[in-house]
């Protein structure tokens, strides 16, 4: 924290003080509406407001019911399992699909590079509800055929179509971080290699792919989140049996208000928190190394 | 070194021809042929085209026509990862994830070499540099001159025959430059590899090589040793870019087998031996290189030639005086003396007479 230097004006001080005020309110702006779930979800009641004997601190007013209900109730564990199904094939795909897009488009030789990358991209601009309903008669007539003429059963057809469509919502942010990686990537590198007698494939899986990938995981970390968040295509592509958590949450909200989503909520946030603070070591460790590289 | 003949030559380029945009030729019509154990620098300013044939020669571009051969064998068609060929680059390209020891076991790795074998090349590698107590470090740990030494180590452990280095030693200090051009020259002679060197540095092209190649404008000017290339240049590019050089230009008088005489654009007469001028009339740039220059006329053979000049500047610089004078009209005509204790030290306006012997004094094309 810099301290205000001796020779400030009062208009100075006052400036300094109100700044970091403001910015006090902001974070709170940011922050409170996700804060205040995780008190709310120990309730020791089946409401939705803080209790007397919560506000009281009095610990008969908080239990784990909530999250033993979570936990053990198959209306919340089946969209559990089905989250648990869908986001790491979609993530797998994504990564994947956008690591190979990315390294293609970074290539100065490829025709048409920007406008093939906004193409990529537009599943992140374009407003979710209108690719939802794309998706929707894309893979309603890709399931009819998988059943009809493929002869997949219902249930692998729509756990497939749920996947493919959140693959195509999280290529997007692969294709983005990889790009950045790859910015500083030194492609006298993969000469190196070549010349010593690797060939493309062994240069891309040891020298390519390990200076790149905490572009990698970091894109495929929000390509996870986006599927394991994701509610709108999941309605509009899946069927009852690919219910996730999200649509759990949202008909639960409809239907029973039930603090149980609190602590579904609450569980939700940890795992973006885990998953985001492995993003910032992974991004540190690979300043880290670039920023030391020759160049 | 004699001429070598294109089919007993190690490595040969025929009529190499590289074009980046289908229109302009970035190299015009390559012809080379370099013996086995041979250091051969490419010489050149920037854009001369010189890079392009060593990336040509690594494989990571393709001529658009003509031939390049290794040891008797075309490799227009072997990928890179296929030729064999070792390389330093210019920004070293050490793999920045792995340990020297790492990346020097990296082209052994893929050519799936026993792990004690690995081991025991690494470390012969690296002690040839000096280097050997490095092989745990990560390249960013190290200076410039200690990844640029890594990078030679990495380019030899798999003996390769052929070495490409791309001005290896364009980053570093003029010391470190110094020390390590003497040490790569030994490595080469050493281990009898064929090295080919880029590098826009003349001092390094004269110092290191056994032949140079001056490349302008797509085409080698001249290729020869560094003395002929000093003392004998064909062309006047060659003679403008090694070296200091005083050029003076005018027509041709007189012209026997030996020597001619060339009319100055100041009425001056002067003697020159022609290297590449045509019959009398035609008009030439004569070069003659400041050390050459006579000013004690006693020196000078009887019945030569001399020009009046004027004393405009003095430079003491230590181990030489240079001196810039006014001669034939031009005020940019440089001489070098050596510093001994009776060399002369020239004051400004002092008129002199300047002279030198025909066979430093070059005619060549205009």
């Amino acid at each position: 924290m810099t301290s205000l230097p001796i020779y400030a004006t009062t208009g100075q001080k006052i400036w300094h003080y109100t700044f970091r005020v403001i910015v006090g309110l902001i974070l709170f702006f940011l922050i409170a509406p996700i804060i205040i779930i995780i008190p709310l979800s120990f309730n020791a009641e089946s409401f939705f407001t803080f209790t007397p004997e919560m506000l009281a601190l009095d610990p008969a007013g908080y239990s784990l019911r909530h999250y033993r209900d979570f936990f053990t109730n198959p209306d919340w564990i089946r969209p559990l399992q089905n989250s648990l199904i869908i986001a790491p094939f979609a993530t797998v795909l994504s990564v994947s699909l956008g690591t190979l897009a990315a390294i293609g488009l970074s290539q100065s030789h490829v025709p048409y590079r920007r406008a093939i990358m906004a193409i990529l991209i537009s599943p992140m601009i374009v407003p979710l509800i209108i690719s939802a309903t794309g998706m929707f008669f894309f893979y309603s007539q890709m399931g009819l055929w998988m059943e009809n003429t493929l002869g997949f059963s219902r249930s692998f057809t729509g756990y497939v179509k749920v996947i493919l469509a959140h693959a195509a919502l999280g290529i997007p942010f692969v294709i983005i971080t990889v790009t950045a990686t790859l910015v500083g990537f030194d492609h006298s590198l993969t000469r190196a290699a070549a010349n010593m007698g690797a060939t493309p494939t062994q240069t891309f899986f040891k020298v390519q792919m390990p200076l790149i990938l905490p572009g990698v995981v970091s894109g495929g970390l929000f390509a996870f989140i986006t599927s394991f968040d994701e509610v709108v295509v999941v309605l509009f592509v899946g069927a009852a049996a690919q219910k996730t958590l999200p649509w759990q949450m949202f008909t639960g909200l409809r239907e029973q208000i039930s603090p149980t989503i609190l602590a579904a909520a609450t569980v939700l946030v940890a795992i973006s928190i885990v998953l985001l603070a492995t993003v910032e070591m992974l991004r540190r460790r690979s300043e880290r190394l670039r920023g030391l590289s020759p160049n | 070194m004699q001429q070598v003949k294109n089919d007993e030559a190690f490595v040969a380029f025929e009529r190499v021809q590289k074009s980046y945009d289908g229109e302009t030729l970035v190299v015009k019509d390559l012809n080379l042929a370099i013996p086995k154990g041979e250091f051969l620098t490419l010489l050149g300013p920037s854009g001369s085209g010189k890079t392009t044939c060593l990336m040509m020669l690594a494989g990571f571009e393709t001529a658009t026509h003509g031939d390049i051969r290794l040891d008797g064998v075309s490799v227009n068609n072997i990928p890179p990862h296929k030729r064999g060929i070792g390389m330093v680059f210019q920004n070293y390209a050490l793999f920045p994830h792995m340990t020297v020891g790492e990346n020097l076991s990296f082209p052994l790795e893929v050519r799936k070499m026993g792990k004690s074998e690995r081991e025991a090349k690494v470390k012969r590698a690296l002690d040839m540099v000096q280097m050997g107590d490095f092989a745990a470090r990560r390249p960013a740990q190290m200076s410039g001159g200690q990844q640029q030494r890594v990078a030679l180590a990495r380019a030899l452990v798999f003996e390769p025959e052929l070495v490409l280095m791309d001005e290896p030693l364009g980053a570093l200090d003029k010391q470190l430059r110094e020390t390590l051009q003497f040490e790569i020259t030994n490595l080469a002679h050493q281990l009898g590899i064929t090295v080919v060197y880029v590098t826009h540095d003349q001092t390094e092209a004269l110092t290191m090589s056994d032949r140079v190649a001056v490349f302008n404008d797509g085409r080698i000017q001249q290729l020869a040793t560094p003395d002929d290339l000093y003392e004998r240049p064909q062309n006047s590019f060659v003679a403008q870019f090694i070296g200091e050089n005083n050029t003076l230009t005018g027509v041709v008088q007189d012209i026997s087998d030996k020597s001619c005489t060339v009319r100055l654009d100041s009425g001056d007469v002067i003697d020159a031996m022609p290297v590449n001028v045509g019959a009398v009339g035609d008009r030439t740039k004569v070069s003659i290189r400041p050390e050459r220059v006579e000013i004690d006329k006693t020196r000078l053979q009887p019945g030569a030639h001399t020009l009046k000049a004027e004393v405009l500047e003095f430079i003491y610089m230590g181990d030489i005086f240079r001196t810039r004078l006014r001669v034939a009209g031009m005020d940019d005509f440089v001489i070098k003396t050596r510093n001994a204790p009776d060399q002369v030290r020239l004051t400004p306006g002092t008129k002199i007479d300047i002279g030198w012997l025909a066979q430093d004094c070059r005619a060549l094309d205009a």
